[in-house]
């Protein structure tokens, strides 16, 4: 990084470490914190998206969506998480490949499965083997992505099937009387109120998603946890910095960031619940209006 | 006979594309000198420096890629690879589902690492790597075996008292005594494992054996491999020597 590292082996004291800490290995523990940002960015509306849909789908009047919608949260969350994300990825990436295998390769005659191993033609490969490193990098990423999607819009949709249960009776019907149709109902009544009483549930996914995100790890992403046990693991001559085991300082520098992480974390939901109980028939909300707010 | 005649076409043409393919290389990236990432972020070692000069020989182009070493058997079997370099020994276990190139090292001695030179390693506790020839071996002594996913883990267990010896490749641990300033000592006793190190490939890859093959035949032929293996490991590793000439 700097023209003075050109040769690790002279340096000392902090010359040496501002030189070790720029190494292009460390560029990459940087950025792989920035993976586990942006997968917590793109999987939190993504599972809620989930959730929704799936809690929809659980108060539906037909009977096979609402079976479908209760079937989606109580398998999923019965399943446990590392099983899933296990048996999941490689299900759906197998899967993918066959279904595209299939449609592009007809006339391919040996079989997928040769004994263990899984064997489509070139063409159905995702991303193509000639694909360059990183495609293969976002690809996996992908997959994290939609497992994780799916297993916290389980729990999102139980806790939002429990939030619009919540939402008074009384109120649903006395908009009904007003002569709203089932969607205008859903969407000014129910939609606005439901997410006081989603909000403790939801926050607590959060705070499991963000913990849960070094699950990333084996999967095969290579995260914070996988660098930080890299970097710290020790090092012989062979590398331009030797140095011992220093995992436990990279660790610890891991718990700083999910602790600082989650500590955000609380006060954003905090000030969240204080805006959305605005108003509200709830014990809060009316705590806020004596209160003069 | 139309169908056939096609299916041999497609064939011609799927053989042909992959002649033009990628071949991607997997590695573990954590057991220098075999294979590292070095400081830069890049695949490094002997398998590196070798690899890059097969694929050279045999005109492929080539990728690195790292997995985990206990899922590097079935992550080739589903694909996300088309080679195992990893400094993985050619045993009848593996085998029986993967194919290997010829050796690429010679069978070389494992050894046992420790804080004190008088380690009963029959009945003390031994550290190796989980899915190594070395763990099996342990398994099998009498000695308590404790594994681990990376070979630095096996090491730090010995330097932190959980485990009395560490049993891995003479060539991994070799640097790593010389370098602790007299705390690590190789232990006298070695053991003989493996018929050597080659390229894990899937049994259905049979043409893409044959071109490594030719190309690890070539570099024992023409000498260059011998040096190679002294540069990374040193004047002590065993080498092929005349072997390597036979059937040139």
């Amino acid at each position: 990084m700097f023209p003075y590292c050109a040769d690790p082996s002279s340096l000392e004291g902090l010359t040496w470490l501002s030189c070790y800490l720029t190494t292009g290995k460390h560029i990459s523990f940087y950025w792989s914190f920035l993976i586990v940002l942006s997968l917590l960015a793109v999987t939190a509306p993504l599972a809620l998206l989930f959730g929704f849909w799936g809690a929809r789908a659980a108060r539906s009047s037909i009977l096979p969506l609402r079976m479908l919608g209760k079937g989606y949260s109580a398998m999923v969350r019965g399943v446990p998480d590392i099983v899933f994300f296990l048996f999941f990825v490689i299900a759906l990436d197998q899967g993918l490949e066959w279904l595209f295998h299939q449609a592009r390769c007809p006339d391919w005659t040996e079989p997928v499965r040769q004994g263990l191993e899984f064997k489509v033609c070139p063409e159905a490969k995702i991303p193509p083997g000639s694909a360059p490193q990183i495609w293969h990098q976002l690809y996996g990423f992908g997959l994290a992505v939609f497992t994780f999607a799916i297993v916290f819009g389980a729990f999102a949709a139980n806790v939002l099937y429990g939030a619009m249960n919540a939402v008074p009776k009384a109120q649903l019907e006395t908009a009904e009387s007003y002569g709203m149709t089932a969607p205008q109902v859903f969407r000014r009544i129910l939609m606005p109120q439901m997410w006081v009483y989603a909000l403790p549930g939801l926050s607590n996914l959060w705070m499991i998603l963000i913990k849960a995100t070094p699950l990333l790890f084996l999967l095969g992403v290579q995260d914070i946890v996988y660098w930080a046990r890299e970097l710290g693991g020790a090092k012989t001559g062979a590398f331009d910095y030797p140095h011992p085991d220093w995992r436990l300082f990279y660790f610890i520098g891991l718990l700083v960031f999910y602790l600082c992480m989650t500590r955000l974390s609380e006060i954003v939901l905090g000030r969240l619940t204080l805006r959305l109980t605005q108003g509200q028939a709830t014990m809060a909300g009316e705590a806020q209006r004596r209160a003069g707010r | 006979m139309k169908k056939l005649i096609l299916g041999a076409a497609f064939l011609a043409l799927a053989s042909g594309a992959a002649a033009a393919q990628t071949v991607r290389l997997g590695t573990e990236g954590a057991y220098p000198p075999y294979n590292f990432i070095n400081d830069a972020g890049q695949v490094d070692g002997f398998e590196r420096e070798l690899g890059d000069e097969l694929c050279k020989r045999a005109g492929l182009t080539c990728e690195w890629v790292t997995n985990d070493w206990d899922s590097i058997i079935p992550n080739l079997q589903s694909g996300n690879y088309d080679v195992i370099i990893a400094g993985m020994s050619i045993t009848d276990e593996r085998e029986k589902v993967i194919d290997f190139s010829m050796n690429y090292i010679p069978p070389a001695a494992s050894a046992y690492l420790a804080l004190a030179p008088d380690v009963d390693v029959k009945t003390g506790v031994i550290s190796a790597q989980v899915g190594t020839i070395q763990a099996g071996y342990v398994a099998e002594s009498g000695a308590t075996l404790l594994e681990f996913a990376t070979p630095d883990e096996t090491v730090a267990a010995v330097r932190n008292g959980e485990a009395d010896a560490v049993f891995a490749d003479k060539d991994y641990l070799a640097p790593i005594a010389a370098e602790s300033n007299g705390e690590l000592v190789l232990l006298a006793e070695e053991v003989a494992l493996g018929g050597g190190v080659g390229l894990g490939i899937r049994e259905s890859d049979k043409e893409l054996k044959a071109k490594f093959d030719a190309a690890i035949k070539s570099m024992k032929c023409d000498g260059t491999l011998d040096p190679m293996i002294v540069k990374w490991f040193g004047e002590s590793a065993t080498t092929f020597g005349d072997a390597a000439k036979e059937g040139c």
